[in-house]
């Protein structure tokens, strides 16, 4: 599956839900199900700054893929860190350092974008494309 | 009766236009005035008359706009002295706000009077604004930070304070109440103890102006600081009171027009007190309007809105403590209408999130005050600080928007 096919595939998820509290059940459990991090991985290297919670990422290569693991404290940063990795991860450097993240708007969770938030999911974006630009060969 | 049935709040909060408006679909309720409060319209009213009517340059203008807004300038100067029970407008000097204000006393009181080898005081509660300009003037000076502890309670250790005083100390800087705790600091009795070993003082007031009555001269506070928006006035004003023999003895901070008397390339003297320490053109509008939030105090009463916001605070204790799970941090004897708490097994921005999907505004995070949220070994909390408009209905709002939070989450 492309990156924009499973970014359609989360936005059609989200037009069943019809009140936010369903909305941010779902993301919660999105949050409960991601893996994370063990904690000898969950260090200052890999930390993203700028969080109002803190937020680990690690990325590793199989051949020409990039995979991404990460966790965070708060739940609901981890249910949308869960959706990135499900749109970002497994594809090439050069696929995710030029994927258009249209979806985070279409489900109504821009403001998470916000500056405001500081909850990093702007730097968490920006840092899977570092580490995207990092792999490019 | 009671304050809040003197108060009319129906009334006050047709005076704050922003409350009356849904946030996702829910009606706003609006539990961070700590961070700013919301202004009144005749507030918003004085901006817009200033520049539709007075504008101009103050001091040394001679045509009638500039004397129009120098005489409301200096009008609102009067009204702070007023406020603050000071003795002469030469000792209140406009600023950006408490951080410059803080910053201002570091540069040049700091700078002249404290040496290598002196301590100055601060303490484990402080607003980082309260405690970094201390940081940098001590690394730059080789001079020694001590800061008082807080107690599990949330207040001032004074024993330890009491230890900590010696003639070496030269300044004490703590704020007046805790923003992140509400504890009320007993600062009169923290300057007497201060001035008996020959220390001034620095209150940071920037979380009592709207609370408490201040009187700097009962206090015998040296400076006293605070920002115009804690208190329904307009962001980027805020006043520092000193005492005028020792802003007379303090060098100017910014250089500039304003603050000279005469300028020649070889010599610059000095504009007396206030003048001294404003350089530049001040934000006019602002001290203006500022003036009329003195006045919307007053017209309610600093006692009833005190005592109407007291109410709140052992409202929300109250139920806040019902929920399970919940702990309050901070449970000072005295406090203003601040309740900050944890709750098991949730991140503080978790329930931030989740009550804005249901108009609820709180703060989330350590609210500028790291080393305080290390002292009770948490990363943050969630604060809801109460004002003149707030409501126990909103409060049950806040309650029944927690329990939500703590369903979706389990």
């Amino acid at each position: 599956m492309t990156i924009n096919e499973t970014q359609d595939e989360i936005i059609e998820e989200f037009e069943l839900f019809d009140d936010w509290a369903d909305k941010y059940e779902y993301i919660i459990d999105l949050g409960k199900k991601l893996k994370g991090l063990p904690e000898e991985q969950k260090t200052e290297e890999n930390i993203i700054k700028g969080c109002q919670s803190r937020v680990w990422l690690n990325a590793h290569q199989e051949g020409e893929k990039l995979f991404f693991e990460a966790d965070s404290e708060a739940i609901i940063v981890k249910g949308l860190v869960n959706m990135l990795i499900r749109v970002l991860s497994g594809h090439t450097p050069k696929d995710i350092s030029e994927a258009d993240l249209y979806f985070i708007d279409k489900i109504g969770m821009s403001s998470h974008l916000a500056q405001t938030r500081s909850n990093g999911l702007a730097s968490m974006v920006k840092q899977m494309k570092n580490y995207a630009i990092a792999y490019t060969p | 009766m009671t304050a809040t049935e003197i108060l009319d709040i129906q009334a006050i909060r047709a005076d704050f236009p922003i409350l009356n408006q849904e946030i996702n679909g829910r009606k706003l309720v609006y539990f961070d005035n700590a961070a700013t409060t919301q202004k009144p319209t005749s507030v918003i009213d004085t901006i817009t008359h200033y520049y539709n009517f007075d504008n101009a340059n103050i001091h040394r203008g001679i045509h009638t706009l500039a004397e129009r807004a120098t005489r409301d300038f200096e009008a609102s100067r009067e009204a702070i002295r007023d406020f603050l029970g000071a003795s002469s407008i030469e000792e209140i000097i406009f600023t950006s706000g408490t951080t410059q204000g803080i910053n201002l006393v570091a540069s040049t009181f700091g700078r002249k009077f404290i040496k290598e080898g002196d301590e100055i005081i601060i303490s484990g509660m402080e607003h980082h604004s309260n405690i970094v300009p201390w940081q940098m003037l001590c690394e730059e000076r080789g001079i020694k930070l001590k800061v008082i502890p807080v107690t599990d309670l949330g207040e001032l250790d004074m024993e330890a304070y009491v230890n900590m005083l010696s003639e070496k100390v030269k300044l004490i800087s703590v704020n007046h109440v805790s923003n992140s705790l509400g504890t009320i600091n007993p600062v009169k009795k923290i300057i007497e103890l201060a001035h008996a070993v020959g220390a001034k003082v620095l209150i940071d007031g920037a979380q009592a102006t709207s609370h408490l009555n201040i009187d700097v001269q009962a206090l015998d506070a040296d400076f006293y600081t605070f920002s115009a928006h804690k208190l329904y006035g307009p962001t980027g004003i805020g006043v520092l009171y000193g005492k005028k023999e020792i802003l007379n003895a303090m060098p100017p901070y910014m250089g500039g027009g304003e603050m000279i008397k005469e300028v020649t390339f070889e010599k610059t003297t000095y504009n007396e007190l206030p003048y001294k320490f404003e350089a530049g053109t001040p934000n006019i509008a602002d001290v203006v309007a500022l003036k009329t939030a003195l006045e919307y105090i007053a017209l309610h009463g600093k006692e009833n809105i005190a005592a109407h916001e007291d109410m709140l605070l052992q409202y929300a204790t109250e139920q806040l403590s019902e929920i399970e799970g919940l702990r309050i941090i901070g449970q000072a004897k005295e406090k203003v209408s601040v309740v900050s708490f944890v709750m098991d097994g949730i991140h503080h921005q978790d329930i931030g999130v989740l009550l804005d999907n249901q108009g609820v505004a709180v703060r989330t995070g350590h609210h500028c005050t790291q080393p305080l949220m290390q002292r009770f070994n948490i990363l943050g909390t969630t604060r809801a600080s109460f004002a003149v408009y707030n409501t126990t209905e909103e409060i049950d709002k806040l309650v029944a928007g927690l329990h939500k939070v703590k369903k979706m989450l389990s």
